[in-house]
């Protein structure tokens, strides 16, 4: 790591302005998740990230628990506690001092107008996400038919999402993802 | 709501909120409903908070998490905070917050101890390229059919801000909090002219 300073720091800082940021959720933070610790910060590659993700789909909880992993290949599990309390606490304290807030005049129209403008953007976030895990996974063509069989079956029926990682699993060991 | 509206006449089987949970009930409830919730905590969470336990109401329950999911960061979180803190203050949010994400956390670290250590075996690499293959195609469809409203709408400007977005970020790469810096005061200024102009 040549980013100079000292890890944990900039994972809380990375993290607690993150947080702010991920419209929609954790998973409208992938692409800027990326930019930091694969493109900015050299700490994981890739393939590395595209792993990280897949533990994190398979892991019970909240998705946000995708920087737990990023934080733990930072600096251990002082990395994983620090990255997943800074991605959650800034919005969580943001989350309560709106609900006091919104229970003393809940006549507003500002959420139902603001949720609207927000709409459009955390889907386009959460499209980026797909696009740039799509680079990282699918490097061959047997790898983006996977993706793209997964994304037609959860589409269009009501399969348990864990018959389509567990397949994609299979298809993984038996190397036909390459 | 005024605090003692309608069903007065009606007898206790339909009141929505047994007793308020205590601190332990809220973090034991959420470190349950969130180590089941392979794929997304929230149905788990409606599922516990509203008819097992009967904490809330249907409709309370979909006004908080509407709060939620405006705001940023990952809702669900946001979602237990505000649900504890409504019961117990600011220990009963931190209970919760702490069931939610506490257990699953350590599962996840022993899971990232792991990697750290097999990640390089063949097998494993193997496996794991194939499941993100498959979670990335989950992404894709969970984004389609959040599309589909507004595909159905023809809401062109929600589509071309979606598109704009999408570019920004996914195409050029350019860094999140320059773009929804930019991107939300537009987008709420469009939408405000919108809802000015009579339905067309």
């Amino acid at each position: 790591m040549n980013s100079g300073g000292n890890p944990i720091l900039t994972l809380a800082w990375t993290f607690g302005l993150m947080s702010l940021f991920a419209v929609g959720g954790a998973n409208s933070a992938i692409p800027e998740m990326h930019r930091v610790a694969v493109d900015v910060q050299h700490w994981l590659s890739d393939k590395q990230f595209a792993d990280v993700f897949a533990i994190s789909q398979m892991s019970p909880g909240p998705n946000v628990l995708i920087v737990t992993l990023i934080g733990y290949s930072v600096a251990g599990v002082a990395g994983a506690l620090v990255a997943t309390v800074s991605m959650c606490v800034p919005t969580a304290v943001l989350a309560y001092g709106v609900s006091r807030l919104l229970t003393r005049s809940s006549q507003s129209r500002w959420p139902a107008i603001i949720q609207a403008a927000l709409v459009p953007l955390s889907i386009g976030l959460m499209g980026a996400s797909g696009l740039i895990l799509a680079q990282t996974s699918d490097r061959t063509w047997t790898a983006a038919l996977v993706t793209a069989v997964a994304a037609i079956l959860a589409a269009t029926t009501r399969l348990n999402p864990f018959w389509l990682l567990l397949g994609g699993g299979c298809a993984g060991f038996a190397g036909l993802i390459g | 709501m005024p605090p003692d509206s309608p069903p007065a006449a009606v007898p206790a089987p339909v009141s929505p909120t047994s007793t308020p949970p205590g601190l332990i009930a809220l973090f034991l409830a959420f470190a349950k409903m969130s180590l089941a919730g392979f794929g997304g905590v929230l149905v788990f969470a409606r599922r516990a908070i509203v008819e097992q336990h009967r904490w809330m109401t249907a409709e309370e329950f979909n006004e908080t998490f509407a709060l939620c999911h405006f705001l940023p960061g990952p809702n669900i979180v946001n979602l237990s905070v505000v649900f504890g803190s409504r019961f117990r203050g600011i220990a009963g949010g931190l209970a919760a917050f702490a069931g939610l994400v506490g257990p699953p956390m350590v599962v996840v670290t022993v899971l990232a101890a792991l990697y750290a250590r097999f990640g390089e075996v063949e097998a494993l690499r193997r496996i794991l390229s194939g499941v993100s293959c498959a979670a990335v195609g989950l992404l894709i469809a969970v984004v389609f059919r959040m599309m589909m409203p507004l595909i159905r709408k023809r809401d062109l400007i929600g589509l071309v801000l979606l598109a704009a977005v999408f570019i920004a970020i996914g195409v050029l790469r350019l860094p999140l909090p320059a773009v929804l810096l930019v991107a939300i005061p537009l987008s709420i200024a469009i939408t405000l002219a919108m809802r000015r102009r009579p339905a067309a």
